[in-house]
């Protein structure tokens, strides 16, 4: 009984649900990895007369996949040199940077009971203050590089505190708002690009001059690799947030804020100051990703500096329970998929697509934690005694 | 007909709800089931009404051992059941409501509701219910809907009726009324199984009582049997059920409240012109039916509530327009009427619940920085000086029964220095021994020598604790009396006919 009630325990705990719900993307993605394969397709042709064949195919094309995904993300061991077998990992890690700390934002907004989906505008917010800061003054290292990052999460919270400011004054509903905000902010990326503001001298595309050299996020491992110091903002953010959320009277706030709004309100606590202060913190989190980007990876300010970052940010919320950790391992996943899969397309050709695949069943499987169940026979979380 | 459980057991992992209970329902016979929140009432009878299986004991119907894979075969065996929360859906009529689930119908499957009117009008009129089959349940007030779950059961033509508290929703009068519905059931030789943990209505109607506690039937009992009687069966030891209180010490009128008046989000007014005052060393009830103000009033006091006018002092110091973190800051304590709603975090442990109300000042916080050994150790003193059954302090809000939900509550508003203190409906749905622990703590707070403002909906509870008792009606206090004053007399009050 006792053993069954431990069983019970760690099944219901926080970790269970995502991780299986990866392993079951993973799965699916296997499938469609061998219904795109074409040896599949043709083995299957005489699947009645040599059934050996198809398997055989099925597997190869599996393993062959899932393998190209694994060298390309954490270890070629098929590399000739020492810096090539580590190389994948660097890639997984600088991709899991700048999803990782936008993702923080979104944990904390989660959290706190707001659903912020504007990462991405957030980030392109924090890359614009950032590049700024970046491409105007010449300073010493030691003041230009923090002031650059420090001027990335200002743009972010800025950015994001006015959607707090808006719920708390007017009771608009941040979702909307937070998706609008999104485009305005890629369209004025997009506008301020083709304008002296950032618009490098002599060019006709929308593209600054790269940042000056001494508000760049150094390299890590140096030239051959593209992790940057921005993985160390990172990982101190990790922490930074779990102090925040679970040390600090503020996050104790956030999170009556998300567990309970009236319960909060009745102890006094100020709910659109909160609100206020919420989206600040998110977005300032995510505007650091954006400073990670134009200081540490790209160095100029582009109009795809965003990528799909903020998006992949919200799965990774979500996966990692929105806890500090947890987003951290789900940022990196996320990473690995990322980088893995160019060397999938590449050596296998599987295409990227299925990555994309996985990440989007992750999502569907996360959000039905009955199906992920019934896939693995889990057993029920214990009821609640009413 | 006669019911007869047999050595019912029902377990629930290593929890068992039931342990070989016993009980018989006859014909033309009220047989009470007494016991307190928790007790393992509601399991039983949702045993006996085929919501849940037995893992041990038979249900004899007329002596033939019967089992009941679900709901629908214990209707179709003569057994109907009056929920607690009414299974009623608001927006169909009463008629349409009354039919689901055995629909009558016409040639080639057509909804046959003028039978169901039909059918709704003759059992109304038979038991004088006064009931319209076409009005939609929705807007029908409780009692009504009450009546109408009666009707429902009465349609499928059942012969043992079980009534799971009934009277928590219920105003004085509509109890009384239900009593009197009860009654008349039971001479049409129904049989009728009444849950509760109210001794008043026990006494009141019971022909029989059988008491159980912790799952375990500890005994029958008498109607005449004293309510003192009755409660240390309940609840295992003695129990006062009198709210021990020294004669009141006042003081000066600390707490005044002048000409409130407010206008709900749509318009109508709440509160109108509502003015006392309260002594220090006094507990001031207010008193009334659900849903005339009081609500309001303890909204506006704390100041979330939009749309007010008027004044509120507390030593001098007008709380009206403060925020609600400055009127508590002001001394007020505050327990909501909703404690899971708005008193705690109910995923917060019970030690991050103690600080809800203060988590950014000393001695919990420095700076920002939680000072998580202080609250812990704050905690752990509370957990004991509050009596608050968790296994630690680290237990989630959610966990705890509503009496230790409660206590948690009282010990952080207790917990600060207070001039005044507000509580709404503090003992809804808590058993006798909590009653009897937070009734100790309001008089002690009263003792301590503020003003206390208690809002009562159960005049037992606004006479036994009050030192004055206001009642409202519809948003108007329509007369201040002393708790002495005859029960027919609150009531009559409480029905807005002011003596």
């Amino acid at each position: 009984m006792k053993q069954q009630n431990l069983v019970r325990e760690i099944f219901s705990g926080n970790a269970v649900i995502p991780i299986f719900a990866v392993l079951a993307s993973f799965l699916f993605g296997g499938i469609l990895i061998a219904f795109a394969n074409e040896e599949v397709q043709q083995a299957s042709g005489y699947f009645f007369s040599r059934p050996g064949d198809t398997i055989s195919a099925v597997l190869n094309s599996v393993f062959g996949a899932y393998d190209a995904l694994f060298r390309g993300s954490i270890f070629n061991y098929q590399a000739s040199s020492a810096e090539g077998m580590i190389k994948p990992l660097t890639e997984t890690l600088a991709y899991a940077t700048p999803i990782t700390l936008a993702g923080l934002g979104l944990a904390v907004s989660f959290r706190s009971g707001l659903f912020n989906i504007g990462a991405q505008g957030q980030i392109i917010f924090g890359a614009m203050f950032a590049a700024y800061v970046g491409l105007s003054f010449e300073l010493p290292f030691l003041i230009h590089m923090p002031m650059a990052v420090l001027a990335g999460l200002l743009g972010g919270a800025l950015w994001g505190g006015l959607v707090g400011l808006l719920k708390a004054t007017t009771g608009a509903n941040e979702v909307v708002v937070t998706i609008m905000f999104n485009y305005v902010a890629l369209l004025l990326l997009t506008y301020l690009l083709k304008t002296p503001v950032f618009q490098a001298p002599n060019q006709v595309n929308p593209i600054s001059s790269p940042v000056a050299e001494s508000s760049r996020l150094p390299g890590i491992l140096g030239d051959g690799f593209r992790l940057h110091f921005g993985l160390i903002i990172m990982l101190a953010m990790v922490v930074a947030v779990w102090w925040l959320m679970h040390r600090s009277s503020i996050g104790y706030q956030f999170r009556a804020l998300g567990y309970n709004p009236s319960a909060a309100r009745t102890a006094g606590i100020n709910i659109p100051l909160t609100y206020i202060l919420v989206m600040a913190v998110s977005g300032g989190l995510a505007g650091m990703a954006g400073a990670s980007q134009v200081l540490g990876a790209d160095r100029q300010l582009t109009v795809g500096i965003s990528a799909t970052f903020g998006f992949d940010a919200i799965t990774v919320a979500l996966l990692g329970r929105n806890n500090p950790f947890g987003v951290l391992a789900a940022g990196i996943l996320f990473g690995g998929l990322r980088s893995g899969a160019v060397l999938m397309q590449a050596n296998q050709g599987v295409p990227v697509d299925i990555v994309l695949v996985v990440q989007s069943t992750i999502v569907l499987f996360i959000a039905a934690p009955p199906l992920v169940r019934s896939l693995f026979r889990l057993p029920k979380p214990k009821a609640v005694q009413a | 007909m006669r019911l007869e459980l047999k050595g019912i057991t029902k377990k629930f992992g290593d929890f068992t709800a039931n342990d070989q209970i016993d009980l018989v329902a006859e014909s033309g016979e009220i047989h009470c089931l007494l016991g307190e929140n928790g007790a393992g009432k509601s399991t039983l009878m949702n045993v006996l009404y085929g919501l849940y299986q037995a893992d041990g004991g038979e249900i004899v119907l007329d002596g033939k051992p019967t089992v009941f894979a679900g709901p629908g075969e214990a209707m179709k065996a003569g057994i109907g059941m009056v929920h607690q929360h009414f299974m009623l859906i608001p927006v169909f009529t009463v008629a349409e409501n009354v039919i689901l689930g055995h629909e009558p119908t016409k040639a080639l499957g057509f909804l046959d509701v003028d039978k169901a009117r039909e059918l709704v009008r003759e059992i109304s009129e038979r038991f004088g219910f006064d009931i319209d089959p076409d009005a939609v349940v929705g807007d029908l007030p409780v009692g009504v809907q009450q009546r109408v779950e009666i009707i429902k059961a009465l349609i499928s033509d059942a012969q043992v009726l079980i009534f799971d508290e009934p009277t928590a929703v219920l105003t004085p009068q509509e109890t009384d009324e239900l009593m009197q519905i009860m009654r008349q059931l039971k001479d049409e030789g129904k049989a009728i199984v009444f849950i509760t943990h109210k001794l008043r209505e026990v006494k009141e109607v019971a022909d029989k009582i059988t008491v159980i506690r912790l799952g375990k039937v500890v005994g029958q009992a008498k109607p005449s049997d004293s309510s003192e009687q009755l409660a240390s069966m309940m609840v295992g030891r003695e129990v006062d059920l009198s709210v021990d209180k020294q004669p009141a010490q006042l003081g000066e009128a600390s707490f005044q409240v002048k000409n409130l008046t407010a206008f709900s989000a749509q318009g109508s007014k709440v509160l109108d012109d509502v003015s006392f005052e309260v002594q220090r060393g006094e507990i001031f009830v207010i008193a009334g039916v659900q849903g005339n103000g009081q609500t309001e009033l303890a909204e506006s006091i704390l100041g979330i509530q939009d749309k007010v006018s008027g004044s509120i002092k507390l030593e001098g110091k007008e709380l009206l327009g403060r925020s609600v973190k400055n009127v508590l800051d002001s001394g007020v304590g505050f327990v909501p009427e909703d404690r899971t709603e708005d008193g705690l975090v109910a995923d917060f442990t019970i030690a991050e619940n103690l600080m809800l109300d203060r988590s950014d000042r000393p001695p919990f916080a420095k700076g920002i920085q939680l000072q998580l050994k202080k609250l812990h150790e704050f905690a752990e003193e509370k957990l004991k000086s509050y009596d608050i059954r968790a296994q630690s302090i680290f237990s989630k809000a959610r966990q705890l029964s509503g009496g230790n939900q409660q206590k948690v509550v009282l010990a952080r508003e207790l917990s600060r220095d207070l001039k005044l203190l507000v509580a709404s409906q503090p003992t809804r749905g808590l058993d006798v021994g909590s009653i009897e622990f937070v009734h100790e703590q309001i008089v002690a707070a009263r003792d301590s020598g503020i003003p206390v403002v208690i809002i009562a909906t159960e005049l037992d509870e606004a006479t036994q604790l009050g030192d004055r008792v206001a009642v409202m009606y519809k948003g108007k206090i329509v007369g201040i009396v002393s708790p002495e004053t005859p029960r027919e007399e609150l009531g009559k009050l409480m029905a807005g006919i002011s003596a």
